[in-house]
């Protein structure tokens, strides 16, 4: 590791280097210290719905017991809080920020200070989301999808006032902030390309930002007018929403003939891309590790870019299979079925393409690699779940049970936060200039996977066993569901184990970054730009040309030189 | 390998602008200093317009965003009108409403296209190389007094049309048709105010332009800093085209 000699060292105040900074690594910090702030308390919340769930009865500490209509407000608030501040902000803000500049051999981004915008509105949409719980009457109860007319009228129920609007604003903002970021990311891909880095040489994560970047473009736009129009519902008396003789309260609320289906289109036009902004990255990243630690080349590197594209432009197209029983059109119904399962070819694509590039063993099994495996393992499992959901028919027994949380808890939670671990263990030599331990981070993906698959896998059963989801309590006279109660004991056990392992990877953190092992100049003997230290750089060839031969020089990275050429 | 925790620089300043020392004008230096190359010049060194592009083409992604917004409330507004239902008596029920649009807005369209005239007239001005050419070399007539008129008169025009919309509501608004009124005056005053509101920025975006024009000391920033404003002032005028159509046809 070169240090600077310390006539260089940068005298520049705290306040520069790290909070009003235009450098994308300290922004990506930024970025990844929000995302560490928001999963915390999203999972802080899950861990009280999860003990709500067995012992119904338990008298929290100053708070007392909790009522059904905070249990909503937690579903509400762990889902927001999971999926655009997690889930969004990680892999499409922080990573990009820390390598997709180095990825492409650039300097920087074109727009810095664009970039730091969008940074400090995603933390004022983060801070005006959690203003939601200080408020009277608490956080909105109408889950992260906000249907109206429930979202859309005060008195629908506790939080659906005050909390309801901070929702909406952060939800705008947030929007906006994304927007710029994409705009950022666009440009720089399209243009900071370093000599030689044509589009065929790219690494697959600089594709999966591509393409998840055009997808926030298109998405959050159509989410912010969404949320306008609700807005106006709420506050001037329009009805885009809200529908004729709405009863809330014993009082007709409606005042015209709004469509709460419209809501569904606009919000899951949105929510639908989202969900792949989530989780591709994780697939680029996932591509990019296992050539890394397999030492071969990416199996069909054109098809996989390719199958990047087409998995973000079919994403598009398929919002409708969110609202199966919505009463929607079944003609529709048959129309998205048909192009959800059309999604499953390019994605089982990569899984095959990834399969063949493991099957001949020879694994190097470090921390990133192991996680990378933990994210196929969970795409995989929560996958095949993806074409039963798809088929209006088994969707309408299943929509509203369990299943459905467990597929998306799989495949877009779990995928996507291994792959955020896989990219932190990897990366961390960048920002540190140190490796993470090895044990502790083996010990907390094994913890990890196999806690998470016992708080997951069983929720299948209990979802087929017919347990809705969004109730706060399984009492009741039902026979059936008292007999789910010890399958719920089990997950809320292996939910509270895997909150437990992350402590690990806290510790590993902390303690990495002070003594953790100097990384060498190129530690995982990678291909790609991120590990160069030349500033000026020019490549000469695609990204995966590992295993070339035996030996520690089994590689070369894309800057070295074509002897033929020199 | 920089090292973000590091107390080093982590950066460095990009300090070559892209303009090489030449004139940002069309045409590339060739001839008697030829051999440039651009092409094949790392990133930030590829020609006299090179920070023109980048921002253009920040510019164009934005308004690819926006688009997508006003399509969005554009296909609301056609789920919106077919949103009716049946009654007990399977009689179908709508509640939508078309009503003519006040003709201000012939007029207040016009203004619109003829300040996107004005801004196009501005922007030329930033890039008529005889002038760039001249002022690069420290004669002629400074872009501020070239392109000052025409900005100034493109802020007039928009300020003009916004006064314009706010007298079509206020003539709505005589009728009875206010914002809560029924879905077609939602959709006319939802429209109609956030395209305002698109202009507004607009007009922010001129005066700041204005700003640059004296602020800026690199021709090259100031014929951004115009250009960018054009363009998307350009778009808001073709938006409102098409949003003025589906108003005043589609209802």
């Amino acid at each position: 590791m070169s240090r600077q000699p310390p006539a260089a060292r940068d005298h520049s105040s705290f306040v520069k280097r790290w909070i009003f900074t235009t450098s994308h690594r300290a922004i990506a910090v930024q970025y990844l210290v929000l995302a560490l702030t928001a999963v915390t308390v999203g999972t802080l919340l899950s861990l009280l719905m999860r003990i709500h769930r067995v012992w119904p009865d338990l008298v929290l500490p100053f708070y007392g017991v909790m009522k059904p209509e905070d249990y909503l407000a937690l579903v509400t608030m762990h889902g927001t809080l999971m999926v655009f501040f997690v889930l969004t902000v990680a892999p499409q803000s922080a990573f990009p920020n820390l390598v997709l500049a180095e990825q492409i051999g650039a300097r920087q981004m074109v727009f810095p200070r664009l970039n730091e915008t969008a940074f400090w509105l995603t933390a004022l949409s983060f801070l005006t989301l959690l203003a939601a719980f200080f408020v009277p009457a608490g956080a909105p109860i109408s889950g992260w999808t906000s249907y109206p007319p429930f979202s859309a009228i005060a008195a629908a129920g506790p939080g659906q006032g005050a909390g309801m609007d901070l929702w909406l604003a952060s939800i705008s903002i947030f929007c906006v902030a994304s927007v710029l970021a994409s705009v950022n990311l666009l440009s720089t891909i399209l243009l900071e390309r370093c000599p030689g880095m044509t589009w065929s040489r790219l690494p697959l994560t600089v594709w999966s930002w591509l393409v998840t970047s055009i997808l926030t473009l298109l998405a959050f736009s159509v989410l912010l007018a969404a949320a306008l129009l609700l807005i106006s519902d709420r506050h001037f008396g329009t009805s885009f929403f809200v529908p004729a003789g709405d009863l809330v309260n014993q009082l007709i609320v409606g005042h015209g003939d709004g469509s709460p289906l419209l809501w569904l289109h606009l919000f899951w036009f949105f929510g639908h891309p989202e969900v792949y902004i989530a989780i591709l990255p994780g697939m680029g990243l996932a591509s990019s590790l296992f050539a890394n630690f397999t030492r071969r080349p990416v199996t069909g590197y054109k098809f996989m870019a390719a199958a990047t594209v087409a998995i973000g432009m079919l994403g598009l197209v398929v919002w409708g299979h969110h609202m199966f029983v919505s009463g929607m059109n079944p003609y529709a119904g048959t129309a998205f079925a048909l192009t959800t399962m059309a999604i499953a070819i390019p994605s089982t694509g990569e899984v095959l393409g990834w399969i063949g590039m493991l099957l001949p063993g020879g694994l190097r099994l470090t921390t990133p690699m192991l996680f990378a495996l933990g994210f196929l393992s969970f795409f995989i499992a929560g996958g095949l779940t993806g074409p039963i959901l798809a088929q209006p028919a088994l969707d309408s027994y299943l929509h509203n049970t369990f299943f459905v949380i467990a597929h998306f808890h799989l495949v877009m939670a779990m995928a996507g936060i291994f792959s955020v671990f896989a990219g932190v263990y990897y990366w961390f030599p960048l920002l540190t200039g140190r490796l993470m331990n090895d044990m502790l981070g083996k010990l907390h993906f094994w913890i990890s996977i196999i806690a998470a698959y016992g708080a997951f896998l069983p929720m299948h059963f209990a979802g087929l066993a017919g347990e809705p989801r969004h109730y706060a309590q399984l009492t009741g006279p039902s026979w059936s569901f008292t007999n789910l109660i010890s399958l719920e004991r089990g997950i809320t056990d292996s939910a509270i184990l895997l909150i437990c392992a992350q402590f690990l990877f806290l510790a590993n953190v902390v303690w990495s970054a002070r003594k953790g092992a100097l990384a060498e100049e190129n530690p995982w003997q990678a291909t790609t730009l991120e590990w160069c230290s030349s500033k000026n750089v020019r490549v000469y060839r695609g990204p995966y040309e590992y295993g070339l031969r035996p030996g520690k020089t089994d590689f070369t990275p894309q800057w070295e030189p074509d002897p033929k050429q020199e | 390998m920089p090292v973000t925790f590091t107390r080093s620089q982590v950066e460095i300043e990009r300090k070559d602008t892209g303009i090489g020392g030449k004139p940002p004008v069309d045409r590339r230096p060739t001839g008697g200093g030829g051999g440039d190359d651009w092409e094949n010049r790392p990133s930030g060194r590829r020609g006299p317009r090179e920070l023109l592009g980048r921002y253009r083409l920040g510019v164009l992604f934005a308004l690819a965003g926006d688009l997508m917004f006003f399509v969005a409330i554009v296909s609301a507004f056609f789920v919106r009108q077919n949103a009716g239902h049946f009654d007990a008596r399977e009689n179908y029920v709508s509640d939508w409403h078309p009503f003519a649009v006040p003709p201000v807005l012939w007029i207040n369209t016009a203004i619109l296209l003829l300040s996107s005239a004005t801004v196009e007239m501005a922007r030329r001005h930033l890039f008529r190389e005889i002038d760039v050419m001249e002022e690069w070399l420290g004669l002629g007539r400074p872009a501020v007094k070239r392109a000052a008129p025409w900005l100034i008169a493109t802020s007039i025009l928009g300020m003009l049309f916004l006064a314009g919309q706010w007298i079509a509501w206020k003539q709505l608004a005589i009728q009875g048709l206010f914002y809560s009124s029924n879905p077609n005056s939602h959709f006319f005053y939802l429209i109609t105010g956030t395209h305002g509101l698109h202009l507004i920025l607009g007009i922010a975006a001129i005066f700041f332009a204005l700003a640059g024009l004296v602020v800026l000391k690199r021709i090259e920033m100031r014929q951004i800093v115009v250009d960018c404003t054009a363009w998307y002032w350009h778009t808001m005028g073709l938006f409102w085209v098409f949003l003025f159509v589906l108003l005043t046809y589609f209802q």
